[in-house]
């Protein structure tokens, strides 16, 4: 049984009545009343034929017949004679058949419009209780223990909240208003043909009776099949999920064929599954049809021979066939309904069975706060601490220990010492077995997070970062609780209001996303402004302050966004094209001239002369760019490009064509890859017997597309001369001024004046490119850019870009160490009382370990620092040390005393000498 | 300056002297041009070498480290083939060679230098013969300084 927190409701229909039923009653009301209507469309289609048309209402030889005449019986079998409700209004014949005839027009629409709204209805409350039941969810995964985590597989959880409460959702709608709608509806026709005849009402009734039973049991195989089909195709998910994290060890070990072997065992058992599924499926298919027409069979049977022998009318018989044909539809799928709701109760229960873990965390250890509580005063103070892991594993047994408010400590231990548990226990992420573990005078099992995740700051060996950039991975550890709301106004207020209601019925929590979540008090700034400043002044401690500069130099800014970051790149730019005057500079950048042709770019770059955003000015496909080729046509420089292009292709030809395939020159050097060689080599024999002009419009293009990763300085095929640089910037302005509205956004132009937003900062500030051949430029450039940098202030603004840098998926655009990094940050920036780094440093080289425990220290005075650490060494860097060994703390106490010989610490290889250091 | 230039400098280097011209061209287009400021260290003594230069343009002054300082053992200029010993015989540099003037010149990578000796056995056999023939040349100083 869960210890923390009420299990979930086992039973789907109490769940759905329990959370729903103010959503059903109004339906179930409407549907009520649609069995008025229901019966009433089908008794008038017999009042047209035979009163209006045929002209029984006027039989008597009376002129007129009431209509909306209302009476009740006679009902023979009760005895009960006619009652006259309402006389109706006297008509005569033809307004009497029209009269009819709209009166079940409009049935027919009435009944139409309940069914909408019924199904409308429906819809919502399936799709409220399905919001409902993923938020529960949902907030168990939450809640679950930590330690849980190591049994469940992220797929499935997933697979499960997204997938396979789905078909729930459109259940749930059909629960309780389905049997209501179409019982309703079957029992309205059985009443029919009761009144048309009791006998067969009977017969019907009992070959109901059996499909009712008959179907469900032959239906027990399937629900079980149903279940199976669910849990393989949940352990599918899984399995492909763990080959995906898996996927080293699978190349490494070649064992990509067993995997193989292990999925196609899977895909079979699921495939033996579904197929016996179908076949018993369509099998009771088939016998439900049967039975239903086994009825008609019997009434033409039983009926006839009574009709033979004159004890039965034969016009009733056709009426009652004629209800029966009403009876199978709804009856079908009563039963459809009702093996649909076993399925899903399955379901239900197997995917609530995975969502009540013991050790649950109760909710109120996570409610939202209104302020932020404050930490316990003193120091941490374990007692006989224990910890088992589930399965028995003994990680910590009797445990004592004392941390001081404001003490640094170290706890080292030999492997399997329990000390990586301990950090665990000390950030509350798990509880203790048995034993205290106390904050103060508080028992830390019974703080709320909003205690334990605000002060205490935790990083573990391996950080997960969630896929944005490295800002706002700082920035998670400060969203605690909305701060302040969203302001919303007009439209966006209703649509607001509708949220919180919607939230409201479905047990979601009123919390808004949009809500301004970050706590800047406990950073100790006032705004978003201020964080990133400390985040920055933060930066150097962890070392991390290089790696965002490099990544601030490769990122991009919105101008827009930021129009005074951008004017300040600008600014130096133009520093950086002041100092680029400079003689020993001059010679290593040329700048983006709008009327100069830059001979250390491409020729397409030349002709875009600015930055692609997108595909359709991307280099690689720029062949069979129209607006490209249309400027080309225009601007004469058709002949003289095909002309280079063909040179360039003969030279390639020259030097290339003797080199094997797959010769590295090939890449380095060439504008053809060596698969393309042969084809040059076809397209120069063809333009060289037809001559250039009258070559094909495709050779054409090809023949220009080859000169378009043309780079005169690096190439020095001298092929472009002052006329044909005329040419090119006559194009490239001439692409600028006609380039088609729908297509600027695809690029951005090189404008010396303006912030290129599609580039990157360190390109904006040197709107240039390297100049060949110009030794050590790369260097000497990077340190040009630093020094202007530094020179205007402007490193924070760098440093600011870089923190925008994304880290990719799991942060794996980041490396380990950068990772580790950016969650020391994080852990920082809120101003923890307590830091507990749990071999946190450890993927970190030592002496960058020692450098960083000293800084983290020192960001960390008069507070509380804990690090546990496999190398022991680290001790010489804190005051005070603990060593564990086999599951307990066996020495505590200050450096100077444990670093002596014969203690367990020396034993760690860590003595005097050490301590001295 | 195009790459004919540069295939032309080649050609007037003793080494290449006798290669096809096709083949030239093939290393004049592979090969960059670096230019180095007055001043600046082509190559370092004592540092691996990666590459030899021909000097296009310019002079540098060639420099040895001895215990009472940089000594200056020659003057290099235009036509110039530097470090190509180093390359040959994966040697460390024994000399510092820094410009005098503004210097252009066509860097051949290592890596450049022996894909061409590899894939081009005319040129391989030139390196040949004119590594013998200083070897003689050497042989014949040796002999004559012997009869001194």
């Amino acid at each position: 049984m869960p210890v923390w927190g009420a299990g979930m409701e086992h039973n789907l229909f109490r769940y759905i009545w329990r959370n729903s039923w103010r959503d059903q009653l109004p339906i179930l009301l409407v549907v009520a009343l649609s069995y008025v209507f229901y019966f009433v469309s089908l008794d008038l289609p017999k009042q047209i034929v035979n009163r209006a048309i045929q002209g029984e209402a006027f039989k008597g030889g009376q002129t007129t017949a009431p209509f909306l005449h209302l009476s009740i019986g006679p009902i023979d079998w009760l005895g009960l004679p006619e009652v006259t409700l309402f006389h109706g209004f006297d008509l005569e014949k033809l307004p009497y058949l029209v009269a009819l005839c709209f009166s079940f027009l409009f049935f027919v629409v009435v009944n139409g419009w309940m069914k909408q709204v019924v199904n409308t209805e429906k819809g919502r409350l399936g799709e409220r209780m399905l919001r409902r039941l993923r938020y529960e969810l949902y907030d168990r995964v939450l809640r679950f223990p930590i330690p849980h985590f190591r049994k469940v597989k992220q797929a499935e959880v997933a697979t499960m909240i997204k997938d396979e409460v789905e078909p729930l959702g459109g259940f749930i709608g059909d629960a309780y208003i389905t049997p209501a709608f179409l019982g309703g509806q079957a029992l309205t026709a059985l009443c029919f043909i009761m009144i048309q005849s009791v006998w067969l009402g009977l017969i019907s009734m009992v070959v109901l009776a059996v499909q009712l039973v008959l179907i469900p049991f032959l239906r027990r195989r399937i629900l079980e099949l149903g279940r199976q089909r669910q849990l393989t195709a949940r352990q599918l998910a899984g399995r492909i999920a763990e080959n995906v994290d898996g996927t080293i060890e699978i190349h490494a070990n070649d064992t990509s064929n067993y995997e193989r072997a292990d999925i196609v065992n899977r895909l079979e058992k699921i495939f033996l599954i579904r197929f016996e599924l179908y076949q018993r499926k369509f099998f009771v298919k088939n016998l439900n049809n049967m039975l239903s027409q086994t009825t008609p069979f019997l009434f033409y049977l039983i009926g006839g021979y009574f009709a033979l022998k004159n004890q039965f009318d034969v016009g009733a018989l056709v009426a009652v066939i004629g209800a029966y044909k009403d009876l199978p539809s709804p009856i079908k799928e009563l039963i459809d309904w009702q093996q649909q709701g076993q399925d899903v109760q399955i379901k239900y229960e197997q995917v609530i069975e995975q969502f009540t873990p013991e050790g649950m965390l109760e909710p109120k250890l996570q409610a939202v706060t209104d302020a932020t509580p404050d930490a316990p005063d003193g120091g941490l103070s374990a007692q006989a601490l224990a910890y088992y892991e589930e399965g028995g594993a003994r990680l910590l047994e009797n445990t004592g220990l004392e941390i001081g408010a404001g003490d640094h400590l170290a706890i080292v231990g030999f492997n399997g010492s329990g000390k990586e548990a301990l950090g665990l226990l000390l950030a509350r992420l798990v509880v203790p077995s048995t034993g205290t573990l106390r904050w103060g005078d508080e028992d830390m099992a019974a703080l709320p997070e909003s205690v334990t995740g605000r002060h205490i700051s935790y990083v573990g060996d391996e950080t997960y970062l969630f896929p944005h950039s490295i800002l706002e991975n700082v920035v998670y550890g400060l969203k605690h609780r909305p701060m302040a709301p969203a302001q919303y106004e007009g439209r966006a207020l209703m649509h607001f209001q509708r949220r919180i209601s919607e939230a409201k019925r479905t047990g979601n929590p009123l919390l808004d996303v949009h809500a301004q979540w970050i706590d800047f008090d406990s950073a100790g700034v006032e705004d978003l402004n201020g964080l990133k400043r400390r985040i920055i002044d933060l930066l150097p401690a962890v070392e991390l302050e290089d790696d965002a500069y490099q990544f601030g130099l490769r990122g991009l800014i919105d101008p827009d966004d930021e129009p005074a970051v951008a004017e300040r790149f600008l600014e130096a730019r133009a520093a950086i094209h002041r100092r680029l005057q400079e003689p020993d500079l001059a010679h290593l950048v040329e700048q983006f001239d709008p009327a100069k042709y830059n001979r250390n770019m491409t020729v397409a770059e030349n002709l875009l002369f600015g930055t692609p955003r997108g595909a359709v000015f991307d280099f690689a496909t720029l062949r069979d760019n129209k607006v490209l080729a249309k400027v080309i046509e225009t601007e004469g420089l058709k002949a003289p490009l095909m002309a280079m292009g063909e040179k360039i292709a003969e030279t390639m030809v020259e030097l290339f064509a003797d080199l094997p395939p797959g010769h590295p020159f090939f890449e380095q050097f060439s504008f053809v890859s060596a698969d393309d060689l042969p084809l040059v080599q076809q397209l120069l024999g063809r333009v060289q017997r037809s001559g250039l002009e009258k070559a094909s419009p495709a050779d054409q293009q090809r023949l220009i597309a080859i000169t378009f990763p043309y780079i005169e300085a690096r190439h020095r095929l001298g092929l472009i001369d002052p006329e044909l640089e005329a040419k090119l910037l006559a194009a490239r302005r001439s692409f600028a001024e006609t380039l088609p509205e729908e297509y600027r956004d695809y690029i951005e132009f090189y404008d010396p004046q303006r912030f290129n937003a599609a580039a990157t900062v360190q390109d904006n500030m040197l709107f240039g490119r390297l100049i060949y051949g110009q030794a050590q430029a790369a260097q000497r450039i990077y340190r040009l850019l630093f020094e202007v940098v530094s020179q205007l202030g402007l490193k924070a603004e760098v440093l600011a870009v870089g923190l925008e840098h994304g880290v990719g998926t799991g942060g794996r655009r980041l490396t380990q160490p950068q990772r580790q990094k950016v969650a020391l940050v994080r852990a920082l920036v809120r101003r923890p009382r307590v830091l507990i780094l749990n071999n946190a440093l450890a993927p970190l080289e030592a002496a960058v370990q020692t450098r960083i425990l000293k800084a983290l220290r020192n960001e960390m005075k008069d507070r509380c620092l804990i690090l546990i650490a496999d190398n022991a060494a680290l001790c010489s860097v804190v005051d005070r040390v603990a060593v564990m060994r086999d599951g307990r703390v066996i020495e505590q106490g200050p450096l100077e005393r444990l670093a002596r010989p014969g203690t367990a610490l020396s034993d760690l290889g860590i003595g005097m000498q050490m301590a001295a250091s | 300056m195009s790459i004919l230039d540069d295939v032309e400098a080649l050609k007037r280097m003793e080494l290449f002297a006798k290669v096809e011209p096709a083949k030239l061209k093939l290393m004049a287009f592979a090969a960059e041009r670096t230019q180095f400021r007055r001043g600046e260290e082509m190559v370092h003594q004592g540092d691996p070498a990666d590459a030899a230069y021909i000097i296009l343009e310019g002079r540098a002054d060639v420099v040895v480290d001895t215990p009472g300082g940089p000594l200056k053992v020659a003057e290099v200029k235009r036509d110039a083939f530097v470090g190509e010993i180093g390359i040959l015989c994966d040697v460390p540099r024994t000399a510092t060679v820094v410009a005098t003037e503004d210097l252009t010149t066509l860097k051949i990578t290592k890596d450049l230098f022996f894909r061409m000796v590899t894939d081009f056995p005319t040129i391989s056999i030139e390196v040949m013969r004119v590594l013998a023939q200083r070897l003689e040349h050497a042989n014949e100083l040796l002999a004559a300084n012997r009869k001194h």
